[in-house]
């Protein structure tokens, strides 16, 4: 199989828990499956590795045709609370891990994990802000670096 | 599908190698595919994962994937990925015999 994928590296670019599952997800799947992977967290996806906000991610109520239902109700205090631990204990059922534990378990796996430093520069944070298993903080074009020979899905 | 003689053995192997029949399989096809993925000699962990993987396909039908393997079997994530590079559950299944685990966590 030489057309076989060998190696990707995924953004991770939204702060929600939607935005932030799917990559995480392809990122641990793509290292079951043996291929190298790279996760780059830039902008408001870097609150997945934020030490103090990880584990407060939300699902977004507002602005979201997934969640069926007026967006006006979106707005009404706790409505992003109570859809986030709706779909937090449907995930648990499924056995799918919460974004710290999935965090340890894909760097783990021997997977990458950066931020960027355009988005750190901009929203004020340095390494401390950010969980220990993020390696670095690198420029746009170091990020093209590790990415290069492989393929970059964008999240 | 491909039949591949192994190890003495006369196997019948899907796309991407892995075993159609798991009752074809015996410790010296295990070594001989171990090696075919690059893992020899297979060390005493390496055998625990294996004949984990095949007790849980033995029982349930399935092996499991990473996350699953690492939490019943005791051998933690990091390590698993020491023995089995390309991936645990995946190379652990091929080298148990037993078919490809379909979790995607």
């Amino acid at each position: 199989m030489s057309d076989s994928i060998k190696k990707v590296s995924i953004i991770i670019s939204k702060g929600s828990l939607e935005g932030i599952y799917p990559g995480l997800i392809m990122a641990n799947g793509a290292r079951a499956e043996g291929i190298e992977a790279n996760l780059f967290f830039t902008f408001f996806g870097l609150d997945a590795i934020n030490a103090k906000r990880l584990d407060r991610i939300k699902v977004a109520a507002v602005g979201n045709p997934g969640m069926h239902m007026a967006s006006l109700l979106g707005v009404l205090p706790g409505m992003s609370a109570i859809a986030t631990h709706m779909m937090q204990k449907k995930m648990e059922a499924f056995d799918i891990p919460g974004i710290p534990e999935f965090m340890e378990m894909i760097a783990d796996s021997g997977c990458g994990m950066y931020a960027c430093k355009a988005s750190a520069d901009l929203f004020g944070f340095s390494k401390d802000d950010f969980i220990d298993q993020v390696q670095d903080i690198i420029t746009v074009g170091e990020f093209y670096l590790k990415a290069a020979g492989g393929e970059i899905i964008f999240t | 599908m491909s039949v591949e003689t192994v190890a003495g053995v006369s196997l019948d192997l899907n796309e991407e190698g892995f075993l159609t029949d798991p009752s074809q399989w015996n410790e010296d096809v295990a070594v001989a595919l171990a090696r075919r993925e690059g893992i020899d000699p297979l060390s005493e962990r390496h055998w625990e994962v294996i004949r984990f993987m095949r007790h849980e396909f033995e029982t349930k039908g399935a092996g499991p994937s990473v996350r699953m393997l690492a939490k019943t079997s005791g051998v933690p994530i990091k390590e698993l990925y020491e023995l089995f590079p390309k991936g645990p559950a995946k190379l652990a299944a091929k080298i148990a015999g037993i078919p490809k685990p379909r979790g995607c966590i």
